[in-house]
């Protein structure tokens, strides 16, 4: 009987590790309440308009950047034609912090820290897509989970010579001259929306296969490294 | 007892080895002398100048003023781009502090570290860096050689071999036929006949509906071969005719006067014939003796050639493991080289070796599709890392923003390898 206690322990202890980072299922009455925040530039729900933001109406299930009459930013349109679609994962990540998903855009918001907040707001959104019932092909109602980047890893000081060596292989496409034609600029990017963007490539967050295989490979010294050197980059 | 040159130098250089104070020069800034201004030698050129501050002398030997990259040449058989459009100068490198000599390199003694030149000069050098790009080799297609490229271009370097195809093409009759013989691998740029192909069908399914394009192919597959093959069904159906090696594509012989092409003993009259020979190291790799067969073997960790540890070979000339002989190649190759020498020559800093490459190729107007992967440094060779490549059944949104990132990569590579423009 104690034996198999015991082999039962470690189980428990791994289902408890993989429920610990998710929130509970969110509330839609208290995400009304963390949309607030999001009100100055969206709106959702019957005579919802784009304002400086887009509406968020049918939302689920839909491709990033793809209502025909709003003028999104190259970063958000990158990122649908690269096939973004928003469900509740992608949003969680995203409403966590949007500089993971997309870079230089007019959603200058810091996100949602707290997963059952952001349960909450996913919960809300959601009722004003074409499917809002639970059934199974549907997106589940939200679980949000914790992605943020460990703190240690922003606190790295990185060494802007070793970024210099390389950043060579950045520059055989994106150029330092800042040009955002077909590739984004990364010159002048603070540190740490760089070394969020990159491991946001890393986790295959962001969904580009060129820059999920090139970051997928270095280290989080070397992702230092590089934000070091291109957060001062002169031409 | 006679000295003969060979003899002395070779004592000489025993003795030299014997004190071995590495590139410490009594007089003088050490001397870098680098063969070809393309994606590896133009970047290693720059890469060298800018980084070592004066510290180094780079001199950059490239005959043309005016280089026309052979990447992206055929958008500019589709019509996408016009020449001016891939012709770039050296000024932005002078102003860099590249010292630009418009010569040909005919001789590298390796005794006495020089480089001869066409015109006389003789260079001296500490590190050479050689990065001619191709040749062709001799009696690969029976029937061609090079007095026959006008009557059957090779268009595989850029400028005038790229507009003389690009004028056969639009002088041919309706309903004419086009003809390519493929090369044998492993050779410069591997999607760049089947882009080549898309680009002519592209042309033709405009300007000559009827007309058809047969390959010859030595090989049974090729690059990216689902994703051209798909392309070449949806928007050129029934406009080309893939012959690989299992219907005998590798026994082709041509004739470049009776303008024939004879493909497993069936002889075709044809209206444009792109012969792609098979390709060998530029001529100069092989006189500076550093040449293995048809390439120039290096060290993967820093592109050194085995022959010979002062001579590095980039890009396409080089022998060097997984990596595809690519302008990306040869570009990410210098990086690594520029910062290995630099560091030989004044002690900097040298980090470890990393490569990567992309190869984009266009099918269609806003029809993209990519190859990559990254590669690292192992004692053998070049090794793969990683690598991905693009679906078929892709939707026209990411085939388009394919398209619009290679356009954005030309820019890039362009300004990497160039400099600013002046």
């Amino acid at each position: 009987m104690v034996r198999a206690l015991r082999s039962l322990l470690p189980l428990a202890l791994t289902g408890l590790t993989a429920l610990s980072g998710h929130a509970d299922t969110g509330d839609a009455q208290a995400g009304e309440k963390v949309f607030q925040q999001c009100k100055g530039c969206h709106q959702v729900g019957a005579g919802a308009t784009h304002r400086i933001g887009p509406h968020l109406n049918g939302l689920f299930g839909r491709k990033a950047a793809s209502l025909d009459d709003f003028e999104y930013s190259k970063s958000f349109e990158r990122a649908g034609a690269g096939g973004l679609e928003w469900h509740a994962e992608t949003l969680d990540v995203f409403l966590e912090n949007p500089r993971a998903i997309t870079s230089g855009t007019r959603m200058s918001f810091r996100g949602v820290k707290d997963a059952q907040d952001r349960a909450h707001l996913i919960v809300y959104l959601r009722q004003f897509s074409d499917n809002p019932a639970d059934i199974p092909e549907a997106d589940p109602t939200a679980q949000a989970v914790d992605h943020d980047l460990d703190p240690a890893i922003l606190a790295l000081t990185g060494d802007p010579e070793y970024g210099a060596y390389l950043s060579g292989e950045c520059t055989t496409c994106h150029q330092t001259g800042g040009s955002d034609e077909g590739i984004p600029s990364i010159t002048f990017w603070p540190e740490d929306q760089f070394v969020v963007a990159m491991h946001a490539y890393k986790n295959k967050q962001r969904n580009h296969p060129v820059m999920q295989m090139i970051a997928g490979r270095l280290g989080d010294e070397e992702i230092a490294a590089l934000a070091a050197y291109f957060k001062d980059l002169e031409n | 007892m006679t000295f003969n040159r060979r003899t002395f130098l070779g004592a000489s250089a025993v003795v030299a080895a014997g004190l071995a104070a590495p590139m410490v020069r009594a007089q003088g800034k050490p001397r870098v002398v680098v063969i070809g201004g393309g994606a590896g030698g133009a970047t290693a050129a720059r890469y060298i100048a800018k980084d070592s501050k004066g510290e180094v002398d780079v001199t950059l030997i490239e005959p043309t003023r005016t280089y026309y990259t052979c990447f992206f040449s055929n958008l500019y058989l589709g019509g996408f781009k016009e020449m001016d459009d891939l012709g770039h100068t050296y000024g932005g490198l002078a102003a860099g502090g590249v010292n630009v000599v418009h010569d040909w390199a005919v001789g590298v003694d390796r005794d006495a570290r020089t480089v001869s030149l066409a015109g006389g000069a003789s260079l001296p050098y500490d590190k050479l860096i050689l990065s001619p790009g191709i040749d062709f080799v001799d009696g690969a297609v029976e029937g061609w050689d090079l007095s026959a490229q006008n009557a059957m271009p090779h268009a595989y370097k850029g400028g005038s071999q790229t507009e003389l195809l690009k004028a056969q093409l639009k002088a041919m009759p309706e309903g004419g036929t086009f003809a390519m013989v493929a090369p044998p691998n492993p050779y410069r740029c591997p999607p760049g006949p089947y882009e080549r192909v898309s680009m002519v069908a592209h042309y033709l399914k405009a300007n000559n509906p009827t007309a058809k394009i047969i390959v010859a192919d030595p090989k049974a597959k090729f690059s990216k071969m689902a994703l051209f093959q798909e392309g070449w069904n949806n928007h050129y159906s029934g406009m080309v005719d893939w012959i690989g090696e299992d219907f005998g594509g590798g026994n082709v012989s041509v004739d470049p006067a009776a303008m024939t092409v004879t493909i497993d003993g069936e002889e075709t009259k044809v209206d444009v014939c792109n012969v792609i020979p098979a390709m060998k190291a530029g001529r100069i790799a092989e006189l500076a003796g550093v040449t293995d067969g048809n390439w120039a073997p290096v060290n993967a960790a820093d592109m050194s050639s085995k022959a010979d540890p002062d001579i590095h070979v980039l890009g396409d000339a080089s022998q060097q493991g997984d990596m595809p002989k690519s302008g990306f190649s040869a570009n990410s190759q210098a990086k690594v080289c520029a910062n290995a020498v630099r560091g030989a020559l004044t002690g900097s800093k040298v980090f470890p070796a990393k490569f990567s490459n992309t190869c984009w190729s266009l099918i269609d107007a806003d029809d993209g599709v990519k190859v990559g992967a990254t590669y690292e440094a192992t004692e053998e060779k070049i090794a793969k890392v990683d690598g991905f490549i693009s679906q078929t059944g892709e939707s026209s949104d990411v085939r388009k923003a394919t398209y619009e990132e290679s356009e954005g990569w030309y820019a890039g590579i362009t300004a990497d390898m160039f400099g600013a423009s002046v």
